[in-house]
Parts: C-alpha cells; structure tokens; sequence
C-alpha cells in the first residue's frame, strides 16, 4: 500500500486544530481503556490511575483521572494536549489528591515498564547523533527488543508484552500481566538490576562487569543465552553496518577493552594506526589472535574469551533506562499518542518483525487526516466503520486490540477462579 | 495462611495491661517448663503474646529494644561488609539485649525471649503509624532477625525452620540433572570444587519475586518465572517471609489502631517511642554552617571558590558545566545542593545557573524548565521540603549515573585511566609517578573512596598522610565537609598572615 508522503504539507502536527482532530477522529480511546483497566466495568486499575497531560506551550498538569472512558475522551477534547502519560494505579482517586491526608496517595498497580533510548547508543553509533534516528540505527533497537523480549517472556514467564514505538528514537515495553502489575518497587528494582548489563558513566571504558568483583567467573545462563542472541546481531549491526572501529576513536576504545597484554594490543595499534580496515577486519583480526592463544596459553584465552563476550555485551545488549522501569510511579507516554516533534504516532511494533519496522514508514498525523480527507464523503460503508479503518493506522489498531483481547481472556479467567475460591469460603 | 492477629492482640496490650488471667504462667514462674512459649531463640512474631506486663516493663522493654533498632540503623548507613555490620550488632546486643540459645547455661533463657517479644510488640504500635516509620522500622528489624539468624545455633536454626512450615517446593534429582549446568554456573563457591558443591546441594524453586535481592544479584538461575535458590541461599527466603508478614501485620495494626481503645497511660509511651527513633538519626546528614557565621557565596566568588576549595567530584561537574554550558539533571541537582550547602543563596543561585548556561539557552527556557528545579532545590516550590547537600554515601549508592551522566564520585564512577588523567588535570599537586598518586589509587582499587578522597584532601592542603579533615584524622564523608575544611584552613593561613603583620607593624612603631 503506497501512500503519498510528499503530497500534503499543510498539516502541522503542533497545530491545536490538526490535533483536536486526532482526538477526534482517529485515537482508538475504547481498546486504550480496556487495556489499561482490563475488565469491560470501570476498575480501580482505571479510576484510580494518574494520567498527566502536556498542554501546548509545554503547561504540564499531573494527577487527573476518570471515572470512564468517555469522561476521559471529553477531557482530552477539551484540553487538546500535545502528549499524555499514564501513571500507576494510586490508593485513592489521585483527582482527589488535595482533600487527602498527606501520604495517604501511594502508588500501588502499574504495569512494568521499560523505555529504551536511541541517545543512550550515542557512544556506539556511528549514523547519526542526538535526536536523530534512521533506519540503520534502529538495528540496535532491534538487537534490544529481541533479546528484552526474549527475556522477560521465557525467563521471567511474562506474556502480555506491548512494545510501542516511542516516535522519534526509541521503544517502549508496556507488561499487562497480574504479576507484573503487582510488583513492589523492591522487586521491580531486582528484575531491573538483573536485566541491566551497561552500566558506568562517560568516564567507565569498560560498562559490562557482570562476572562478580574479579571478573573471572562465568556468565549467568540467561546472560550466556542472550549473548548468543546478540551474536548475529553484533556482526550485522555493530561491525558491517555501523562499522564502529573503523575510526580511531572507535578502535581505540576497542583496544581498551581488551585485557592489557603487550604482545596483542601493542602491534595491533601498531597495525590499526596506519591503515584503514574495516571493523570486520579488525574484529577478525583479534579473533584470530585470540584463538592462537588457546593452544599456546590457555589461561591468557579464556581471559581475553571473556573479554570479547563482553564486548559484545557491551555493543549490543540493550541499553534501558532503569530508574523508569524501577518505580511504579513514574510516568510513561501513552500508545497512540502524537509526537510532538516529528508528528509520527506512537504505534505498537510486533516483536519478531522489528526488523523490518522503520521509524520513516510510521504514519504521521499529518498523512492520516490527509486519508480521512480522501474518503468520500457519501459512502455509506464509511459511515459505519470508525475512521480509523481508513488509514494506514488500521493495521497499528489491529494489533493493539489483538493484545488487549487476550488481555482480557486472562482476566476474565483469573476472576472465574477467584469466584469459585470465593464460594468454598 | 498467616492471618495477623493484631486485633485480639492490641485490647491485650492495652486495655488494663494485664486480661488474661488464664495463662498466669508469667514469665518468671515458667522457667522451668522451658518448651512453652518460646522453645527457639528466634522468633517470627506470628501470635501476639498474651500475658501480665507491668506499665514499667512496657517501656523499659521497648526502650532496650529500640536502643538496638536506632543502632543498627546508624551502623547500616555507614554501609559496612555484613561480617563486620554482624559482629557490631553482636556486641551491642549482647549488651542491651541479650537473646541465648536453649543451650545457654546460667542465664534465663525465657526471660531474655520474653522481653525479646515484648519489645517487638510494643513498638509495632509505636512504628506502624506512617508508612516511613513502618519501612524503617522493617528495615531495622530485618537486619536484626538476619543477625540472630546467622549467628545461631545449626540444629536450633533446623529445628526453629521446620516449626514454620514452609511450603518451598524442592526441585527433585530429575530436573537437578536436567538443568546441571545452568544450576552450576550459578553456583558460587569458594574452596571447594563446583561438581563436588553440585552434588552436595539441594533447590528450591520459587515465584522469582520473592527473591528480588538474589535476583538482582544474578544469584540465582531463573526460568518461566520460577527462581532456583540453593539451600545455602535459604536466608534469603526466610527474610522475604518474615520481612512480608511483618509488613503485612503493621499495615493492619495502623488500620486498627484508631479503634483502639486507648488507655491514657500507653499513649505518651507510645508517641515518645516514634520521635525518638525519628531523631535518633539525624546526625548522618548535613548542617550547613553557613547562617552562623555569615560566609555566604555570590555567584561571582563561586569559581574562586571552586578552583581552591572544591571536592573533586564537584570539581568535575563544575568544569564540564563552564565546559560544555549543560549539565544533566541527577549533575545539576547534586551541584546545585552543594552550592546550597556553601552558602549560596537563592537569588544567587539563579544568577550562578542562567550565566552558567550562557547563551546555549534562551531566557523564556531558562525561567520555564530551569528556575523552577533551582527553586524547588531551596524548598521554595512543590512540597516546599529544604533539601539537604547529599552525602558522599548518598552520592555513592544513590541514583548511579548512567552511560551519558557525568554525576557521581570520580573516585567510584571513573576508570582508573580517566581517573589519573582527571586528577592531573585538575590538581597540579599531584604527580603521575607520586607515591601519593599510588596510594589514591590501591584506595580506589580496594573500594575505599572515602580514603582516596581524603588524601587529595590532604595533598592538596600540604598535609601529612593520615592528618585528615579534623583533628582525630577524619575522612571525607561529605562534599560540603571537605569545602568547610578547606576554608577553614584557608581563613587560619590568612589570620595566622594578618598577625604575622600586625606585630610586624608594632615592632616598626617600637622602634
């Protein structure tokens, strides 16, 4: 289905009026309740929980929320944010929050959540900096949503994962699951801790130290079964497409890596400084020596063995923000929202096609309110179906109430069991 | 299911002090039938204690107690190895609030237990009023119940698990052989070989959040959402239970204490029992001496003030903000509350932060997403709280910086190679091949910060080795500290000058 990008530039995403139409016409408010509030019947999970808004001219009101999904619609016609949040489930109603006792407002529900972003990769990749992002970039994403995925489904046992494009250089991991709404901050905070790889400021050369204080021992299994994930992943993004050593800098932080031993990172300087390989030759090359060394001086390779498994860690292991995903009460941008700045929408990405996702294909505002103006007005079918149906959004909407349909097969389930243990009681 | 029964237990504490005549087994008549109430030395605090306490025992118990729960609070801020942490505990309690094993001679067992207990009790009413005071409360308890627990007896500590009944479910010798390797590889032994450790231990496999801190740790392996902790790790279960009933029993102690029926000579007991555990602890953080003596900073003297005062750790931020004009928000906030602490104040802070930005920013952003933080950090916007500098432990453990932040301690969140070369770069004192350059960094090697901080103190200040900031040798423990120190010293220098001249002068008029 080829649409014409170029053909209209008259809508602004930052226009009040392009956006009231959004929120008109085209935002799926009725899969975006159910997803939160998993049952069909207003719940805490949904009158309870704190949505912010971002107003244009950047005014930021917090602790809203709603008794239903309409009251909820209204509000956001009535407002026309820019951009809304979603918080966790709080004790209370947080609209409320003035007519309670101080500290009676805690954080209680929320979905684990983690947020990856592009500016983290700045270091590694070569393509682009700061806010821009391009296809070739997205490969780290994707390199990081498969090994996220991976991980949080088969060892953490989670099933109801929504990844949702973040609208200019990032992802984000929305788990409905019970169990992961229940977590405590302590229990977030250990499952993030475990999950988080890269960690050191600007300063720390060496960011993955996952091998206890002597950095000798093993990697943990789960870690062992990402880094063979990552392997594929580091020769296709790291050393062909962003080709990170070719440059001084690039090599040169590669070198630091290593365990310092004169005999491999001296001449290989020496090499490196007057030529200009590739970074596959490079990474080769090391290779090469390295495994030399195992018939010639074990204990030197299975210390430099290690070295490169973390430095593939280190290029391609997905780089999260762990404070958002450590406590529940931190905000998070909704699904299906607009970006400010690039005007795209915030749209779910299926995990095992995020390959072929790219960030350019995902259709701005702009280009959906151009479909809608292309219906004709007297037909009757259009009438019937919502407006989304005829834009490029419908297949993002599929997919969205796809999740949230088994969502609530798991719900519906788990209340069955809790009546029938209600009734022996 | 553990059911808190805080219900029946809060009239029995309360109401008169002593109801029930029907177990007049007072802890005194029964130390002879030794099996009775307490046949362990640990306690999970499951049953409320129903018996005959005077209105003196009440708080003197309570008070022993808490004595041991502020001192454990105070000794685990200053993050010391659990060993040591352990052994100081040990000897406090020893102390204040002995607890011996039934194999103990010469000492009344059930005594010890009852006033153990009683203790607990009394200060779940006193704790269990605000969430703050509930988690510190649970803190402290936790670590004490982790001491006694290790320290005790082998067989007692069998005999004290299996009276729990926990339903752990064991991994049988199929699944073992199935996930060898895996279990293996997440085995840390020392000494002995990993085979022979294999062989020998045994698993438990548990929904993987009840052990959020041996996950955390990558202690344990975990698959499908299920946990396998090695027996050796079984402290760490039996803390997460203990620690959940008791958070769950103080939750509904709270909600049940406004129905109490309240006797007016528990009250003040009570009430006293909360603030003097809140105040116990405020010693850790930061008074700024800057009111007191009237020293505060403009904006204009801060970069005199940082190229001769500053710890390096500010030093670092403070250049990469000349530097690059931006800094990120965990950097402006720990800067911004070290320059509160030096006695910047706020209209000066303002000044100091929007010419810092210079023009990378314009005026409307400046007054929009900066002023309101800079605001917030005096206690002038939001909750209106007055932050405190943060501490060096706070700037060590708290909010690590991530792989664009450039906050932190240089001393623990640089590589030792960026290290040296920012210590060149800032102090000419020091010298690449010093001695003193080495023994920053072995200190640095051995994790202790503190120390390696302390020295650039005393080499920048032309003092001795051990000299210190204080007089008894003390180590940096706080940035704000190690400026107050160092214009101390240069506030001497000038008077010691000054005197010098002011005799000089006489001596000319004496001739």
């Amino acid at each position: 289905m080829a649409i014409a990008v170029n053909e209209h530039a008259d809508y602004d995403p930052s226009s009040p009026q392009v956006m009231n139409a959004f929120y008109r016409r085209l935002f799926p408010y009725r899969p975006f309740f159910l997803w939160l509030n998993q049952d069909h019947v207003p719940a805490k999970l949904y009158t309870h929980r704190e949505f912010a808004f971002t107003l244009q001219g950047d005014v930021y009101i917090r602790y809203n929320s709603f008794h239903t999904a309409d009251e909820f619609k209204r509000e956001v016609l009535r407002l026309n944010p820019s951009r809304f949040e979603i918080g966790p489930q709080y004790s209370a109603r947080p609209r409320d929050r003035k007519t309670l006792p101080a500290g009676a407002l805690q954080p209680q529900r929320r979905e684990l959540v983690f947020d990856i972003d592009m500016t983290d990769y700045d270091e590694i990749r070569t393509c682009c900096t700061d806010k821009k992002i391009c296809k070739r970039c997205w490969g780290f994403i994707a390199a990081a949503v498969k090994v996220l995925d991976h991980g949080l489904r088969e060892t953490f046992g989670f099933k109801h994962l929504l990844w949702v494009y973040s609208g200019r250089r990032g992802i984000h991991c929305w788990i409905s699951d019970p169990a992961a709404l229940d977590l405590t901050d302590d229990q977030r905070k250990g499952l993030v801790t475990f999950m988080e790889v890269i960690k050191g400021g600007k300063e720390q050369a060496k960011k993955v130290n996952v091998r206890g204080s002597k950095d000798e021992g093993s990697l943990h299994p789960v870690l062992k079964e990402s880094l063979e994930l990552l392997k594929p992943e580091f020769v296709d993004v790291c050393l062909r497409d962003q080709d990170c050593f070719r440059s001084e800098q690039g090599w040169e932080t590669l070198l630091a890596l290593l365990p310092t031993d004169r005999d491999v990172v001296g001449p290989l300087r020496a090499d490196w400084k007057n030529s200009d390989k590739s970074s596959m030759a490079k990474w080769e090359q090391v290779m090469k020596l390295v495994g030399e060394m195992r018939t010639s001086n074990s204990p030197l390779f299975r210390k430099y063995e290690r070295a490169l498994e973390d430095i593939i860690l280190q290029y391609s292991y997905p780089r999260i923000d762990a404070e958002v995903s450590k406590h529940r009460n931190h905000l998070l941008k909704a699904p299906f929202c607009v970006h400010p700045g690039t005007g795209r929408i915030c749209v779910p990405v299926n995990p095992s096609l995020v390959d072929e996702f790219d960030p350019a294909l995902v259709p701005t505002v702009g280009e959906l309110l151009n479909e809608l103006d292309r219906i004709p007005p007297d037909s009757g079918e259009a009438r019937k179906a919502d407006d989304y149906e005829h834009t490029s959004l419908k297949p993002y909407v599929d997919m969205f109430e796809k999740h949230v349909a088994a969502i609530l097969r798991d719900s519906r389930g788990a209340k069955r069991a809790a009546k029938e243990e209600s009734m022996d009681f | 299911m553990f059911k808190p029964s805080t219900r029946h237990n809060l009239p029995a504490l309360t109401a008169d002090v002593k109801i029930n005549k029907r177990q007049s087994t007072s802890a005194s008549s029964s130390s002879s039938s030794s099996s009775s109430r307490w046949p362990y030395r640990l306690n999970f605090y499951d049953q409320p204690p129903v018996l005959d306490i005077t209105l003196e025992e009440f708080e003197v118990f309570a008070i022993a107690r808490l004595r041991v729960l502020t001192h454990i609070e105070a000794l685990s801020h200053r993050s010391l190895p659990f060993p040591q942490f352990s052994s100081a505990v040990g000897t406090y309690l020893k102390q204040h609030l002995p607890l011996s094993s039934n194999t103990a001679r010469n000492v009344n067992v059930l005594e010890e237990r009852r006033k153990d207990e009683i203790g607990h009790w009394v200060l779940r009413l006193a704790f269990c009023r605000s969430p703050d005071l509930r988690a510190r409360f649970l803190r402290s308890e936790l670590a004490l119940f982790r001491q006694r627990f290790e320290t005790d007896d082998a067989a007692e500590r069998a005999a004290f698990l299996k009276s729990l009944q926990f339903d752990w479910q064991l991994v049988d010798a199929g699944e073992k052989a199935r996930l060898e390797t895996e279990l293996k590889t997440c085995l840390w032994t020392s000494g002995t070989s990993k085979d022979e450790a294999f062989r020998a231990e045994s698993w438990f496999k548990v929904p993987w959040h009840t052990v959020p801190d041996l996950v955390g740790q990558r202690r344990v392996y975990i698959n499908g959402g299920m946990a396998y902790v090695p027996q050796s790790l079984q402290i760490s279960l039996v803390l997460q239970a203990f620690g959940s009933r008791l958070e769950r029993a103080l939750e509904l102690t709270a909600k049940n204490l406004p129905r109490l029926d309240e006797d007016e000579r528990l009250g003040p007991v009570l009430d006293h029992l909360a603030t003097s555990f809140l105040s116990g602890l405020g010693a850790a953080e930061y008074q700024s001496e800057s009111d007191g003596n009237g020293t505060t900073v403009t904006a204009d003297m801060v970069d005199d003030v940082a190229r001769k005062h500053f710890p390096p750790c500010m030093r670092n931020l403070y250049d990469r903000l000349k530097r690059d004009h931006h800094l990120k928000h965990f950097a402006r906030l720990q800067l911004g509350l070290f320059l509160k602490g030096i006695g910047l104040p706020l209209d000066e802070a303002v000044v100091f932060w929007r010419r810092m930005y210079g023009a990378t920013m314009s005026d409307d952003k400046f007054n929009k997403e900066y002023k309101y933080n800079i605001r917030h950090g005096y206690g002038q916007e939001g909750k209106r709280m007055n932050y405190a500098p943060k501490s060096c432990q706070a700037i060590l453990t708290i909010n690590q910086p991530g792989t664009q932040d450039s906050h932190g301690c240089p001393f623990r969140h640089f590589s030792p190679d960026n290290l040296v070369i920012f210590l060149l770069s800032t102090y000419p004192q020091l010298d690449r091949s010093s001695p003193e350059m080495r023994d920053i960094l072995d200190s640095v090697k051995t994790s202790h910060y503190h120390v390696a901080c302390t020295r650039v103190f005393e080499v920048t200040h032309g003092l001795k080795k051990g000299q210190g900031l204080g007089p008894d040798g003390e180590t940096v423990t706080h940035p704000n500290k190690f400026v107050d120190r160092s214009r101390e010293m240069e506030r001497d220098r000038m008077e010691a000058i000054k005197a010098k001249e002011g005799g000089g002068d006489e001596d000319v008029k004496m001739d």
